[in-house]
C-alpha cells in the first residue's frame, strides 16, 4: 500500500509542478503585461509602469519570478484579486463549499440512480428495461447540459412554478455561514422553512450536474456487471444453487464495483467542468461561476489561482480514488 | 508479362482482402441498429450542411422587422413563413439551425483532424523512442489532463481571445492527450510483435517503421476515439459559444444561438428549445455511430 502511494506520488508531484508552470505562464501569455492588466483601461505613465513592474518583480528573469511564485504558493499566497483586492485563496475558500455541496448532491444522485439502473439492465440484458436504460444513458451522455438546465427551468420554474430559478436560498433568509454548506447552515440557523428553501434551490442544479456522471456510471456498471456475470465463479455459484440475490449481491457486485469506483472517481473533473456551466445557468455562487466571471472581468490573478486550485483538488481526489482502488483490488496492490 | 500478371493478382488479392475486411466490419456494424440509425441521421445532417443554401427558406442573418419572436407555425400567431418561429431580432430559427449545422460539422472535422494528427505523431514518438522522449511527452500530457477539459479550454480562449477558430484550437489542445495515450499504448503493444522485428531485420528505416509498419495496426482504437471526440468537440464548442467564448454573434452556431436566446427562456420557448435539440440529436447520432464502430473494430470489446 505504501509503495503504491509512493508510486502515485512519483507521478503526481512532477505533474503538479507542471500545473504550477501552466498557471504561472498563463498570466504572462496574455496580451499586454500584468501591470497594464491591473491598470485596466485607464492606463498609466511610463515611469509609474516601470516602478510597478519593479514592485511586483516583473522585471526580473522569468525563472526567478517562477521561483518566487512557488515560494508564495508554499505560504498559501495566490495573489490578490484585481477586482475585490482580497486574497485569491480566501475568495476561493469562501465559494468552494457551494461547489462541493452541489457536486456532492449531484454525484450522490448519479450513484443512487446509476448503480441500480446498470445492475438491473445487466441482469435483464436485452429486455425493454435494458434498452431504455442504455438509450437514456447515451442520451444523457450526449446532453448539452447548459441547454438541459434551461429546459428544466422552463418546465419546473416557468410553467409549473415548483422550483426557484437561481441562487442557493431564498432572499428572505439570512444567516451567518458556519460550514458554508447551505443545507447544514440552514438547519443550524433554526429558521423555519430555511432548510426547505435550500433544498428547493438545490434540486434543479443537482439534476443538471448529475446528468453526465449518471449516464457514465450506468453504462460502466452495466458493462462491468456483464463481464463478471460471464465469469466461471459466477456459474459455479449458480450451480451450487445460490439464489439470484446472493449471486448478484455477493459474488458479482463486489467484483463489478472495482471499475465502477474508478469511473466514479474520474467524474470529479467532469463535475468541475459541469459546474462551470451549471453554476452559470443557475447563478449558483460557486467556483465555476466565479471562474467564468473572473475571465470576463479580466481578473487574471483569480483565474490563475482558481486554475491551480481546481487542478490540485482534481489531482488529490484522483489520488484518493487510486488508493481506494488499490485497497479493494488486491491485484493492483501486489503488482510490483 | 508474367510479372505484370503477378502484380495484377497481388493487387486483386489486396482489393478483395480489403473488401472482405469491410464486409466483416459492416456485418458487425449493421448488427447494431442504433449505430445504423445514428449513421443515417449523421449523413442527413451532412447533406443539410452541404445544401444549406438550397434548403434554408431564408438567410441566416436576415432580419424580418415585422416578425420578432414569432412562435412556430402550429402555435397561435405562428405562420408557415417561419416554420420554427423567429428569434428576438426577427431571424428565422429554422434557417439559422440549417446554416448552424455547417459550423458544428466544421468544428468537429477540424478539431478531430488537428488533435488526431498531433496526438498520433506525439504518441508514436513516445511509444517508439521510449526513454526521455516518452517521459517528457507523457508528463506534459498528464499536466494537460490534470485540468478539467472545459476549464482549460476556457482559459486558453481567454488567452487567445474569443472566436470560433480559437475555440477550436483550445478544444483540439484539450483533446489531444487522449490520442497520445491511445497511440502510445497501441504502439507499445505492437513493437514487440514478430512482424515489426522482421521489418527491423530487413533494415526498414525508422520513419517507415513508425508510420507504415506500425501505425496502420493501431488504427482501430483511434478511429473509435475520433468518433467520440467528434461529438465532444461539438458539445464543448457549443458550451464555449454558450458562455460567450466561442463563435461570436451573429454567427448561427448552435451554442451561440442558445446564449442569445437565454434571456427569453420564459417568454419564447422555441428560441431556446430548437438549437438544443439540434445539438443533442447530432451529438447523439455521432455517439451511436461511435458505439457501433467500437463494437465492430475493437476485438476486445466485440460482443461474444
Amino acid at each position: 500500500m505504501i509503495s503504491l502511494l509512493l508510486k502515485k506520488l512519483g507521478v503526481l508531484i512532477p505533474t503538479f509542478f507542471g500545473v504550477t508552470l501552466v498557471a504561472f505562464i498563463f498570466i504572462r501569455l496574455l496580451p499586454g503585461d500584468p501591470v497594464m492588466l491591473m491598470a485596466g483601461e485607464r492606463g498609466m505613465s511610463e515611469e509609474r509602469h516601470a516602478e510597478m513592474m519593479q514592485v511586483f518583480g516583473y522585471d526580473r528573469p522569468l525563472y526567478e519570478q517562477y521561483l518566487s511564485y512557488l515560494g508564495d504558493l508554499v505560504q498559501g499566497d495566490l495573489g490578490n484579486s484585481i477586482i475585490t483586492k482580497r486574497p485569491v485563496l480566501e475568495e476561493f475558500m469562501t465559494l468552494f463549499p457551494a461547489t462541493v455541496e452541489l457536486s456532492l448532491c449531484a454525484i450522490i444522485l448519479a450513484i443512487l440512480l446509476g448503480l441500480p439502473a446498470g445492475v438491473i439492465a445487466a441482469t435483464r440484458r436485452g429486455s425493454a428495461f435494458d434498452h431504455t436504460v442504455m438509450t437514456g444513458a447515451l442520451t444523457g451522455y450526449s446532453m448539452p447540459i447548459f441547454w438541459w438546465g434551461l429546459l428544466l427551468i422552463i418546465l419546473f420554474s416557468g410553467i409549473l412554478g415548483w422550483t426557484p430559478v437561481s441562487g442557493r436560498i431564498s432572499l428572505f433568509y439570512y444567516f451567518e455561514p458556519v460550514t458554508g454548506f447551505m443545507l447544514i447552515d440552514s438547519l443550524l440557523s433554526g429558521e423555519k422553512g430555511a432548510f426547505l428553501s435550500a433544498v428547493s434551490h438545490l434540486i434543479l442544479p443537482s439534476i443538471v450536474l448529475a446528468t453526465i456522471p449518471l449516464a457514465v456510471i450506468a453504462r460502466q456498471t452495466r458493462s462491468a456487471m456483464l463481464e463478471v456475470l460471464g465469469e466461471d465463479y459466477v456459474r459455479t455459484a449458480r450451480a451450487k444453487g445460490l439464489g439470484p440475490g446472493r449471486v448478484i449481491g455477493l459474488h458479482t457486485l463486489r467484483n463489478a464495483m472495482i471499475p465502477v469506483i474508478t469511473v466514479i472517481g474520474l467524474q470529479v473533473g467532469v463535475l468541475f467542468a459541469g459546474a462551470i456551466l451549471t453554476e452559470t445557468i443557475f447563478s449558483w455562487p460557486g467556483i465555476g461561476k466565479w471562474m467564468v466571471d473572473s475571465i470576463f472581468r479580466r481578473d487574471y490573478p483569480s483565474v490563475q489561482g482558481g486554475l491551480l486550485m481546481i487542478a490540485a483538488v482534481v489531482m488529490i481526489v484522483n489520488l484518493i480514488v487510486d488508493l481506494l482502488y488499490g485497497l479493494i483490488n488486491p491485484q493492483i496492490r501486489h503488482t510490483d | 508479362m508474367s510479372e505484370a500478371i503477378a502484380n495484377q493478382e497481388g493487387f486483386d488479392a489486396q482489393q478483395s482482402g480489403r473488401l472482405a475486411l469491410f464486409k466483416e466490419f459492416w456485418s458487425y456494424f449493421s448488427e447494431n441498429r442504433g449505430a445504423v440509425i445514428g449513421m443515417i441521421f449523421f449523413f442527413c445532417v451532412v447533406l443539410v450542411a452541404i445544401f444549406a443554401n438550397f434548403i434554408a427558406p431564408h438567410s441566416a442573418t436576415e432580419q424580418f422587422r415585422d416578425a420578432f419572436l414569432q412562435p412556430p407555425f402550429w402555435q397561435v400567431g405562428g405562420e408557415w413563413r417561419f416554420p420554427l418561429g423567429t428569434d428576438a431580432v426577427g431571424r428565422d430559427v429554422l434557417s439559422r439551425l440549417i446554416y448552424g449545422s455547417r459550423y458544428s460539422l466544421f468544428i468537429g472535422c477540424i478539431v478531430v483532424s488537428v488533435s488526431l494528427v498531433f496526438g498520433v505523431v506525439l504518441g508514436l514518438c513516445a511509444g517508439f523512442f521510449r526513454g526521455k522522449v516518452d517521459i517528457v511527452i507523457m508528463r506534459v500530457m498528464d499536466v494537460v489532463l490534470a485540468f478539467p477539459s472545459l476549464l482549460l479550454a476556457l482559459v486558453l480562449v481567454a488567452i487567445l481571445g474569443p472566436s470560433l477558430i480559437n475555440a477550436m484550437i483550445a478544444i483540439a489542445i484539450v483533446q489531444q492527450p487522449h490520442y497520445v495515450r491511445l497511440t502510445r499504448a497501441a504502439v507499445l503493444g505492437e513493437t514487440t510483435k514478430d512482424y515489426v522485428t522482421a521489418a527491423r531485420g530487413i533494415g526498414v528505416g525508422k520513419l517507415r517503421l513508425m508510420f507504415v509498419t506500425i501505425l496502420p495496426n493501431c488504427m482501430a482504437p483511434l478511429i473509435v476515439q475520433a468518433a467520440l471526440s467528434f461529438s465532444s468537440a461539438i458539445l464543448d464548442a457549443a458550451a464555449l459559444g454558450f458562455l460567450g467564448m466561442g463563435a461570436q454573434p451573429p454567427t448561427p452556431e448552435w451554442g451561440t444561438m442558445l446564449a442569445e436566446a437565454r434571456e427569453f427562456i420564459l417568454r419564447a420557448w422555441w428560441v431556446v428549445t430548437f438549437p438544443g435539440v439540434a445539438i443533442l440529436t447530432t451529438v447523439l447520432a455521432i455517439n451511436l455511430m461511435g458505439d457501433g464502430l467500437r463494437d465492430a473494430l475493437d476485438p476486445k470489446l466485440k460482443r461474444s
